[in-house]
């Protein structure tokens, strides 16, 4: 998996799902469900994240629904890879699902919004360009790096089942 | 019952039942195992509609086991616009072109319809795409929520992969007092270990308290697992479960118990006999105290139903609290019972009436106020008390509206009085 980079956005704990992707809009259609990503606790989200910036968290990142439009959200709007502390069980499970990469790092306290972070998902190691410090993520398990690297549980799935199919 | 199966000593039930899923033997927390589902549930919300309709056609278009498969249109039911109407449309299309013969619409929240309808087996793995199916776990049976692509999966496989939790054990001990109930045991036992305190973990509870609880109340206990973060929530089956599955002519399953040397990473004993009614403040499910810390904070909508507490004992409760009472003028009370058969059954025995006549307004079966989607949606800087089981910001509406959590004698009690209030004042005929 190759590097990625990014600006900081900077959360607290238990930034939950309905914080992520609030349940007023999941009856709408997936692009306007991603405009409102993060609306909840920051209304600028959407109209400031650009293109592989990073969102780092603190405790429990994800905690709630089993929604996956909230890890789909945050990938749609840009954001390359999600580092916190620890995350929510059914979160982590969808952003891998889904394609996004996430880490648990817990030593991340002075890391600021606004700082530009290298992170290489391969090794989980993570550097601060802005301040070059360097942290250690919890590198990714075999399952969950075997996902993320077909792109996600479709694309592997697709491998197994994919030719089975009609269509 | 006796528990079949062959098994190495000293595993917790949640263990066993993930091992015979896997066709183990022995397993330990931590491992990564591919497991069979024995049920696989998925809702409106995030059903077919969200990935699995465009996605299984890439998957060779098939389902592995179409009558373990279980759809249930419950938060979207009644609709209350086109868009609503058009998910509702989809998701009762698809069932049918696919071939799932148990498809369920607008008779209340999905996890009591698995209940009722006896899906909730003691010893299966049950995997559902909402959240809260843990609430199985009243019965023995592994819920466990899971996303929309992970869903998908098992459509196609049958099978998902789990990492084997460890589990936590939870011992309520005595009896709970008058006005007391398995709603604030559960939010006691959340702020006990805080909202990511049990994150990928097992609850396992256990105790003479909840051996005296109603297979209803431990659903209330179990459906709450997973707001401490919890893989599921489980509970022994006994005579209790059983006679409920013979009433409904329901399949036993395979019941399974923790070995008396089984390994817990954390366990905590608790006393029943001296808790209080509970109320979670606003926006944190574990920001919990007790009712007469909160007594006095004002409140515009009282909300008594879901999956959590929208149960006949639950609805008895909250009639007991407002018979002949009159609901404040300035609060809205809404009430949906959590399933058309304890609607109909609250309607036969006079509850319904009851609670019509003290001013509350008794709406369709289903989740919409829950999470604001319908049917009670709180505006801004409003506040609510609701017997539901999640007070984050924006869920029931607003970002800016506020929810307290708790029993359903405590939002009765609080629909009476404009704000918090202690429902043991009323249950015990003496006002303060």
């Amino acid at each position: 998996m190759s590097n990625l980079q990014g600006k900081v956005f900077l959360y607290g704990d238990n930034i939950n799902t309905d914080l992520i992707s609030p349940p007023q809009y999941l009856e709408k259609s997936m692009d306007i469900i991603a405009q409102h990503a993060m609306e909840g606790v920051d209304e600028d989200f959407s109209k400031q994240v650009r293109q592989g910036d990073i969102i780092v968290a603190g405790e429990n990142f994800g905690p709630g629904s089993s929604r996956e439009t909230a890890p789909i959200a945050l990938k749609m709007s840009g954001v390359s890879v999600v580092i916190a502390k620890f995350f929510a069980r059914i979160f982590y499970r969808n952003a891998i699902n889904v394609g996004l990469p996430v880490l648990e790092c817990r030593n991340i306290d002075d890391i600021k919004a606004g700082d530009v972070l290298e992170v290489d998902m391969g090794s989980g190691a993570i550097r601060n360009l802005t301040t070059g410090v360097s942290y250690q993520a919890e590198p990714l398990s075999d399952t969950v790096a075997e996902i993320l690297s077909a792109g996600g549980l479709v694309p592997l799935l697709e491998k197994k089942f994919g030719d089975k199919g009609a269509t | 019952m006796k528990q079949e199966g062959v098994w190495a000593m000293g595993m917790t039930m949640a263990e066993k039942i993930i091992a015979r899923a896997a066709k183990r033997e022995q397993l330990i927390p931590g491992q990564f195992v591919w497991a069979d589902v024995d049920t696989a549930m998925m809702d409106d919300l995030l059903g077919p509609r969200v990935v699995i309709a465009e996605q299984i056609k890439r998957l060779g278009n098939t389902i592995w086991d179409r009558d373990k498969v279980v759809i249930i249109s419950d938060h979207y039911s009644p609709a209350a616009n086109i868009t609503q109407a058009e998910i509702l449309k989809f998701t009762r299309n698809w069932a049918h072109e696919y071939g799932i013969r148990q498809y369920f619409e607008g008779i209340g929240p999905c996890h009591q319809i698995l209940a009722e309808k006896g899906f909730d087996r003691p010893g299966t793995l049950l995997v559902g795409t909402d959240s809260h199916t843990c609430m199985a776990g009243a019965f023995g049976c592994f819920g466990t929520g899971i996303g929309s692509t992970e869903m998908l999966g098992v459509l196609v496989s049958g099978q998902i992969w789990l990492r084997v939790p460890e589990s936590m054990r939870f011992v309520w001990q005595g009896q709970l007092q008058t006005g007391v109930y398995a709603k604030d045991l559960v939010l006691k036992t959340i702020c006990s270990i805080g909202q990511a305190g049990a994150t990928y973990k097992v609850m396992e509870f256990a105790g003479s308290c909840i051996e005296r609880l109603s297979v209803d109340d431990r659903m209330t206990i179990a459906n709450m697992a997973v707001e401490a973060g919890a893989k599921t929530g489980i509970m022994a089956p006994d005579e209790k479960v059983f006679s409920y599955l013979d009433a409904i002519g329901a399949d036993k399953g395979t019941p399974v118990y923790s070995d008396a040397d089984a390994k817990y990473c954390y366990s905590a004993e608790f006393d029943a006999a001296v808790l209080t009614p509970q109320i979670a403040l606003p926006n944190e499910v574990d920001k919990v105290v007790s009712v007469t810390d909160a007594a006095g904070e004002t409140i515009h909508q009282a909300y008594l139903g879901s999956c959590t507490n929208g149960r006949y004992q639950d609805l008895q409760e909250a009639a007991k609290v407002l018979r002949g009472r009159k609901v404040c003028d300035s609060v809205r009370m809404i009430v949906s019972p959590a399933s058309h058969s304890i609607y109909n059954r609250a309607m036969r025995d006079g509850i319904l009436q009851v609670l019509s006549d003290a001013g509350a307004m008794i709406v369709a079966p289903g989740c919409g106020a829950c999470l604001g989607l319908h049917s009670g949606i709180l505006a801004s800087h409003e506040r609510a008390i609701s017997s539901t089981n999640r007070n984050f910001v924006g869920r029931m509406g607003h970002k800016d509206a506020e929810i307290f959590l708790g029993s359903p004698a405590s939002v009765a009690a609080a629909a009476i009085e404009g704000c918090i209030a202690d429902p043991r004042n009323y249950l015990q005929g003496v006002l303060v």
